[in-house]
């Protein structure tokens, strides 16, 4: 049976220090890797005999605007259903060439999940065969899930309603 | 004399062997907002390109400005035919969070409402593979239960299709007398109901010959491209979350994970079918266990957590304490711990999975829905490819696609 710490240690064996920030919130083996390796730490957990993580749970971004040349995360959530493990595993890039390895190849539920990304958070998947956006208008000039867009228009003064959580002084940019 | 008037047609469009058809965004036959743009050549499709996003409502955003008891309305609009389980799942995901752990008598309340949902969601797949194949008896049939399922909801939260039903740490009230009279009437009514449902279509061969070996997928398609749920048990993967991480107390449960072989739509529609069988099982003994218990436990219908639930109305009014805890928790004057979390329930059709970052302030910093016919809607060309045009149809019906869910 896989754990937390024979997932880690494989790792570690494969990636060196390359592979880091090793936590287990809530029980889920969480990791990072460089960008430029994503591919292949998602290859090396697909294809080892022991490992085999072959199912794609989830895949999503996150905007952190204070992470300065880290700006963007892309979390991957994988799954192990035979011996039923997962594990969450972050990369990180620069909001200015938010580039990273499509992992399309390895995964077809992959496509959606990352065009979604792209379309939100304007991540680039490389090689990804058909990156447009999917849920909102192709016309959209912007990625609307970044924390820079306030959720609601700042510049309203006949709304004085901090206390609900729309008060402009709470906004994060 | 009349001048002629010539029509400019699009360069290549006399040549084309193929005829372009839209099925959608509002087609009857789509049961919600989908755009399919198929190539057709004669009655069989060449390749069919999906177009979704038409009812996006930006859930991901709203919810980074909403306290975490808001956010449940917002989940009620993912699977709308199902939305206690949505409910809860949220609802479990904060409980994770916050680390609240509720009463056993809870997690059995919760479980018959979800078994409920879960059989309300699968009578109308199920039906309306009736109705797509041409049965529309089956469909109006089985409706009246699907009312007193919603009576049910009624009769515990006041509403009956987005239910926001619950809190974080159980109910706002106690199940009531009707409510429990409800949930016996339907136990002892439904099953007849639900097998004379089975026997019009199980072995109708009309019906069997419009699904058999029409929009299958083998087990490794589908795992690949992240099936999960009904679907991908029909295509013979016995992954349920429910058995893999029980939640909710479901390990106290005996019941069975029904497979199919060949995941094609009569896999589809017998697997829907006996996780009915299944669901039924699970409300009695839940039901069962609920009447147990006895004295001061009978009466737990929350967990003691009031710094997250939201104290009952009468309460607010009369107690100095509920006043005070309603009052942070309304003002969003409660902070949430700093933590992440991934937590999924076995949704209607798939893995509903909640990821929610929190920074330590009273709204989530990031929430992200797994939505489970987001995934595998992608493989719909596919599955459609070579398929007749008519076939497609009941593909669509038979992978349970809500459109609430697939644009969040």
């Amino acid at each position: 049976m896989v754990n937390n710490e024979i997932i880690k240690q494989k790792l570690s064996e494969k990636f060196g220090d390359a592979v880091s920030n090793f936590e287990e919130p809530y029980g889920l083996l969480t990791f990072e890797a460089p960008k430029e390796l994503n591919l292949k730490v998602l290859q090396f957990l697909y294809d080892d005999a022991e490992l085999k993580f072959r199912f794609m749970t989830d895949l999503c971004a996150v905007h952190y605007p204070d992470n300065k040349g880290k700006e963007l995360a892309v979390v991957y959530h994988l799954h192990n259903l035979e011996d039923n493990i997962r594990l969450r595993f972050k990369i990180f890039t620069s909001i200015e060439t938010p580039d990273i390895f499509t992992a399309t190849q390895l995964f077809s539920a992959a496509n959606w999940m990352e065009r979604e990304t792209y379309d939100f958070f304007g991540v680039n998947f490389i090689g990804h065969p058909n990156l447009k956006r999917v849920l909102n208008v192709d016309e959209m000039t912007y990625f609307p899930l970044r924390k820079e867009f306030p959720l609601e228009d700042q510049t309203r003064i006949d709304k004085d309603d901090e206390m609900f959580g729309r008060g402009g002084s709470i906004a994060y940019n | 004399m009349v001048e002629q008037h010539h029509i400019t047609l699009p360069e290549g469009s006399i040549e084309k062997q193929t005829t372009t058809l839209n099925l959608g965004p509002t087609h009857p036959a789509t049961h919600g907002v989908f755009q399919n743009i198929v190539e057709l050549d004669g009655e069989r499709i060449v390749s069919a390109e999906q177009t979704v996003g038409y009812i996006h409502r930006a859930f991901e955003k709203l919810a980074e400005r909403r306290p975490l008891y808001q956010i449940t309305p917002l989940t009620d609009r993912l699977n709308y035919c199902s939305s206690p389980i949505n409910n809860m799942g949220w609802h479990m995901t904060c409980e994770k969070l916050l680390d609240v752990k509720t009463p056993k008598r809870v997690d059995y309340l919760r479980i018959i409402i979800m078994e409920l949902a879960r059989i309300s969601d699968h009578l109308i797949c199920n039906s309306i593979v009736g109705v797509d194949s041409g049965a529309f008896t089956g469909f109006l049939y089985v409706m009246q239960y699907r009312e007193l399922i919603y009576e049910i909801y009624e009769e515990v939260c006041g509403s009956r299709l987005t239910t926001n039903i619950g809190r974080i740490g159980g109910f706002e009230r106690n199940f009531t007398n009707t409510a429990f009279e409800k949930i016996e009437k339907f136990l002892n009514e439904f099953p007849k109901v639900w097998k004379e449902f089975e026997n019009l279509f199980l072995r109708n061969r009309i019906f069997m010959e419009r699904l058999q070996n029409t929009g299958g997928i083998s087990a490794e398609r589908a795992l690949n491209y992240g099936f999960t749920g009904p679907n991908l048990r029909a295509a013979g993967v016995d992954y349920d979350v429910r058995i893999h991480t029980p939640y909710c107390s479901y390990e106290d449960f005996d019941f069975s994970v029904p497979v199919g072989k060949t995941g094609d739509n009569y896999d589809r529609f017998l697997v829907r079918g006996e996780e009915v069988w299944q669901s039924i099982s699970i409300i009695d003994q839940a039901y069962k266990k609920v009447q147990a218990f006895k004295g001061a436990e009978a009466d737990v219908y929350h967990a003691d957590a009031p710094a997250y639930y939201l104290p009952e109305k009468k309460d607010v009014y009369t107690k100095m304490e509920a006043l005070i805890w309603h009052f942070k928790i309304v003002m969003g004057e409660t902070d949430i711990p700093k933590g992440e979390v991934y937590h999924s329930v076995e949704g209607a059709n798939g893995e509903l999975g909640f990821y929610l970052i929190s920074d330590g302030g009273r709204t989530p910093y990031r929430l992200h829905f797994r939505r489970p016919c987001f995934i595998y809607y992608q493989a719909y060309s596919e599955l459609t490819q070579g398929a007749m045009l008519s076939d497609a149809i009941i593909t669509m019906s038979s992978l349970n696609l809500i459109a609430g869910e697939l644009d969040a």
